[in-house]
């Protein structure tokens, strides 16, 4: 029998901090931009400019590494770490080694029905660096300086995962977490999010860790899920082969499929690490701990015990709806204020997530406000409109946070409750439609459908579809 | 009227009542650094282009009464490693030879805000490594008292300025005694305030927890009045302090009574130069005449400052310079084959020797396996040396010392021999890496003719009282001025010879 192997997995994970100025200086964090349009001479590395340290960023670490079950270190320091690269202008990287701002927290992932506590090691904050551009054509690199001094926090954790299911509910749980405190988007893609898998395989029941690569360019969930697989037949392969892992950083190419070998041990840069003489330590005491902590969220699994209790909606749609603080919000305060919990919840399992689907957008995105999805539902409810003008406004409303009431108004969509208006309606329809009223007469039910739907044609569909099916049978009886 | 050899404040006070107006001072001295810039060299730049047209609109506003302290039209001259806004900054070395900051300095700016008239820069060893300005790229500065010999250093082209009259007074920097040591080497006065007093934005850095600006003139007033202008509160800078008293004029008084002054046995013993000794001894004695209670003691750990000192230094300034790659301003090399090679090029390049002697120093230090061995030990021996300075703060108001082992040695005699020459900052280091503040005051001659100076280091905050001490001194021993000062005074004549408009950058077309 083949031999079985275990993938013992552990993840370094960046994440752009949504602080509005840098962590050093006080230029603007914004994406995009002209290049070196958001720098001044702290963030180029300019002889005499000094670093000053952005307390949001603090706060924000805080409280990351508070929801993740973190030690608050109470006094932090900063330290150079030091490497030449053009796209780093002072050729050191303020970050943290000595003393991060936090240690030993843990998260809680559920992966198929387990549960199972994530270790987290270390976290430290640090400055980003550039970007550099390619010219091909040209042969020359330049420099764009609006990223550096752009703040991240470095999430270590300890090689508890055993499968790329155990990193991707990792990694979405963190997400959550960070979304939830505002403290980042998380965009894989975009860079706010960027994840190093450190990745050994083992024989299944060894003790002993097998010799790990460290694995680069990961920026979507999916090419983690595939480098982590190419990696593991890679390293299964080579032990199979009777060869040797090697220790070294590789790069993934999601496009080939494959990782190549960038860096190994043997030329392991030694970054000379010192305290950082231009901040000074950061000190932490409890009242500013116990400031932040009075702030947090409410997180996701404390909302799930709440919504049991206090809205009754199924488990699988306050999963769903809790996932993302924005939307658990726009629920909480649509149900408090028209009371249905339960039809609120439809609306966002239902119609939000089609639309958000169909435009590729994050709950965060969704712009309409909770009073005006409880005043859709309650018009929906009092059959003030019918189902199909509900989902129209609510297109409305999704893409322009309309006033429903208002919109209903001033379109005229309201549902026609006058007996004698529909009364004459449907008799024209029955006048003009006789091979139908004869078929629905010969027994053919069917035939009802298209009265009916002539009838709704005919009140521009202002009507409430039963009410007219129901007057219909008692015309045609 | 010698505009020249007038103090600071002097100048100051004859500007301020219309019997002198800012552009003439500035002339004057343009004229006096014109005749004194081929002996001495104490500039690597001379803005007088940007002096005179400065002097306009300080006149204005000193007419006006925006500008009404006692600096407002004073030129001064400004140590080539504080950032001038449009204004070459060197560092005195080839790699900065183009570079011109966007911004100035806090300490700069401060005294900009008072009316004070930057004139130029003053020459330094190579990013204030060096005890005598020989390390810089754009030639050796010379003593005024004897230009056979050193000024010292690093802030050696601002003491040498100040001595020969070619500014009031300057701002030097002080990493490990380059504002005291060259004080004492050309005659005049040097503050090295408290780490944080004055802002090191815009400094630029050689080892960021010791560097402090500090002033340099002819007199202890002068230093006074300077340091309480260029002191202040930085936000740009996380290490600046907030301090209570900023008020350092009014500790001259010269009121020594009662004054606890403490002699550390360690610094008056072998390898101090005898005549320096006695002269620093014979002031002290004079001291202990007007009232102050003077006593030996046992500093401790003198021994590990210098050791303790270069290690930290060099570990910072291994960092601080790895900026400087070509990359983004200052000197690149030409035909280069990719990236490693241009950077290897261009620091080797444009680094000058000592320079580098200390990023492979500082380098190794902070490197795998050694780190524990030597950075850390440092920390710990810089931590013990703040200790012993505590202990004896608390039975003494002021300590006394020498500033240098010797007076200014002859030019060569140095760089031969580069440990020798760390060992003769034994007396400065230990007050950057305990934070405290020093002053030097001019004692007197050797029989060579070359100024002495003497150390006064007080505890941190406690500016006040050395500067009381200073004035003390100063008053039993008046300024000389060297000899040069009435050679050049006669050969200028007292008028403007200098070239109006065009800055002049000296030799700066000398080496390329």
């Amino acid at each position: 029998m083949a031999r079985q192997y275990e993938t013992v997995i552990g993840l370094e994970v960046h994440v752009e901090l949504a602080t509005e100025t840098k962590i050093f200086c006080g230029c603007s964090t914004r994406f995009g931009g002209a290049p070196n349009t958001h720098t001044c001479p702290v963030c180029t590395g300019m002889p005499g400019a000094l670093p000053v340290l952005n307390k949001q960023v603090v706060e924000y670490a805080v409280a990351i590494g508070l929801a993740a079950n973190c030690e608050i270190t109470r006094m932090c320091k900063f330290d150079r770490k030091n490497y030449f690269y053009p796209d780093n202008p002072q050729n050191y990287q303020i970050s943290q080694l000595y003393l991060p701002i936090a240690r030993d927290g843990y998260v809680e992932i559920e992966c198929g029905d387990t549960k199972k506590k994530i270790r987290i090691h270390e976290m430290h904050m640090e400055e980003d660096a550039g970007k550099l551009v390619h010219d091909e054509w040209d042969d020359t690199s330049i420099v764009d300086f609006n990223r550096s001094g752009v703040p991240l926090v470095e999430i270590v954790s300890e090689p508890d995962m055993r499968s790329a299911d155990e990193v991707l509910a990792y990694l979405e749980k963190l997400r959550m977490i960070i979304r939830y405190l505002g403290a980042s988007d998380c965009k894989l893609q975009e860079g706010s999010m960027r994840a190093d898998v450190n990745l050994s395989v083992r024989e299944m029941g060894s003790r002993e860790v097998g010799t790990r690569t460290e694995m680069k360019n990961l920026n979507s969930f999916k090419a983690i899920s595939r480098a982590i697989e190419g990696e593991r037949q890679r390293q299964i392969e080579l032990i199979e082969g009777g060869k040797a892992v090697r220790q070294e950083t590789r790069r993934w190419d999601d496009n080939k499929e494959y990782s190549y070998a960038m860096r190994s041990k043997e030329d392991a840069r030694d970054y000379r690490y010192f305290p950082e003489p231009d901040l000074v330590p950061i000190v932490i005491d409890d009242a500013w701990i116990e400031k932040i902590k009075e702030r947090q969220p409410e997180f996701q699994d404390a909302k799930l015990i709440r919504y049991r209790r206090e809205y009754g909606i199924p488990e699988y749609d306050a999963q769903i709806i809790t996932s993302s603080r924005h939307m658990a919000e726009l629920f909480e305060k649509a149900s408090d204020v028209c009371k249905k919990p339960k039809k609120v919840s439809n609306w966002l399992m239902v119609e939000t997530l089609r639309l958000l689907k169909e435009h590729g957008m994050e709950p965060e995105e969704l712009r309409f406000s909770p009073e005006n999805l409880a005043k859709l539902v309650e018009l929906s409810e009092a059959g003030s409109i019918n189902s199909s003008v509900a989902k129209e406004v609510f297109e409305k409303m999704f893409s322009e946070d309309i006033d429903p009431e208002r919109y209903v108004e001033e379109h005229g969509l309201k549902t026609v409750n006058d007996e004698g208006e529909l009364n004459e309606v449907i008799k024209k329809v029955i006048d003009s439609n006789t091979q139908a009223v004869s078929d629905y007469q010969g027994g053919k039910e069917k035939a009802l459908g298209v009265l009916v739907g002539q009838t709704m044609k005919a009140m521009k569909g202002k009507a409430d579809p039963r009410r007219v099916n129901q007057r219909l049978k008692e015309l045609l009886s | 009227m010698d505009i020249c050899s007038m103090t600071a404040l002097e100048l100051g006070e004859k500007i301020r009542h219309r019997e002198l107006s800012a552009a003439e001072a500035v002339r004057a001295y343009l004229a006096r650094t014109e005749a004194a810039e081929p002996e001495i060299n104490s500039f690597v730049t001379v803005d007088a282009e940007g002096a005179l047209r400065r002097a306009q609109e300080v006149q204005k506003g000193i007419d006006e009464g925006i500008f009404s302290g006692p600096l407002a039209g004073v030129p001064v001259a400004v140590k080539d490693n504080l950032c001038t806004r449009g204004l070459l900054t060197t560092c005195s070395s080839k790699i900065l030879s183009d570079f011109k900051p966007t911004f100035s300095a806090q300490a700069v700016r401060n005294l900009e805000k008072e009316g004070a008239i930057v004139i130029g820069k003053t020459n330094m060893d190579e990013f204030a490594m060096g005890s005598t300005t020989e390390t810089s790229y754009y030639g050796v500065t010379r003593n005024p008292w004897n230009t056979s010999h050193v000024p010292g250093g690093s802030s050696g082209g601002s003491c040498a300025a100040v001595a020969a009259e070619e500014c009031p007074f300057a701002l030097g920097s002080d990493t490990g005694g380059s504002i005291r040591q060259p004080s004492s080497f050309c005659g005049v006065v040097g503050i090295k305030p408290t780490y944080g007093t004055v802002s090191r934005y815009g400094l630029i850095a050689y080892g960021s927890s010791l560097d402090q600006v500090g002033p340099i003139a002819r007199s202890v007033s002068d230093c006074a009045a300077v340091l309480e202008v260029i002191a202040s509160h930085d936000k740009k800078d996380s290490t600046s302090i907030r301090r209570e008293d900023y008020d350092f004029t009014r500790a001259l008084t010269g009121d020594v009574k009662g004054m606890r002054i403490g002699i550390p046995k360690d610094y008056f013993g072998e390898g101090l130069d005898s005549e320096v000794k006695e002269h620093i001894l014979h002031a002290v004695k004079k001291l202990k005449e007007e009232g102050a209670v003077v006593e030996e003691f046992d500093l401790s750990l003198v021994q590990y400052a210098i050791p303790a000192y270069y290690v930290i230094a060099s570990a910072e300034a291994s960092s601080n310079l790895a900026r400087f790659d070509g990359v983004k301003y200052g000197y690149r090399a030409g035909n280069c084959d990719g990236l490693h090679q241009m950077y290897k090029k261009t620091r080797s390049e444009g680094f000058g020797a000592e320079v580098k002697r200390r990023i492979m120093l500082g380098s190794f230090v902070l490197s795998a396996g050694y780190y524990d061995a030597c950075y850390l030990k440092a920390l710990r021996t810089k931590a013990l040396i703040k200790q012993a300075f505590d202990s004896a703060f608390e039975r003494y108001d002021i300590i006394v010392a020498p500033s240098a082992p010797t007076t200014a040695p002859k030019i060569g005699k140095s760089l031969s021999d580069p440990l020798k020459m760390y060992l003769g900052d034994i007396y400065t280091v230990s007050v950057n890496l305990a934070g405290l503040p020093g002053i030097t005051v001019p004692v007197g001659q050797d029989k060579k003719g070359l100024p002495i100076g003497m150390q006064l280091i007080g505890n941190c905050f406690e500016e006040k009282k050395i500067i009381r001490a200073a004035y003390a001194v100063e008053q039993m021993c008046e300024y000389k001025a060297p000899k040069l000062c009435g050679e050049l005074k006669n050969s200028a004549g007292g008028k403007s010879t200098c070239r109006e408009g065009g800055r002049q950058v000296w030799r700066d077309s000398m080496r390329q």
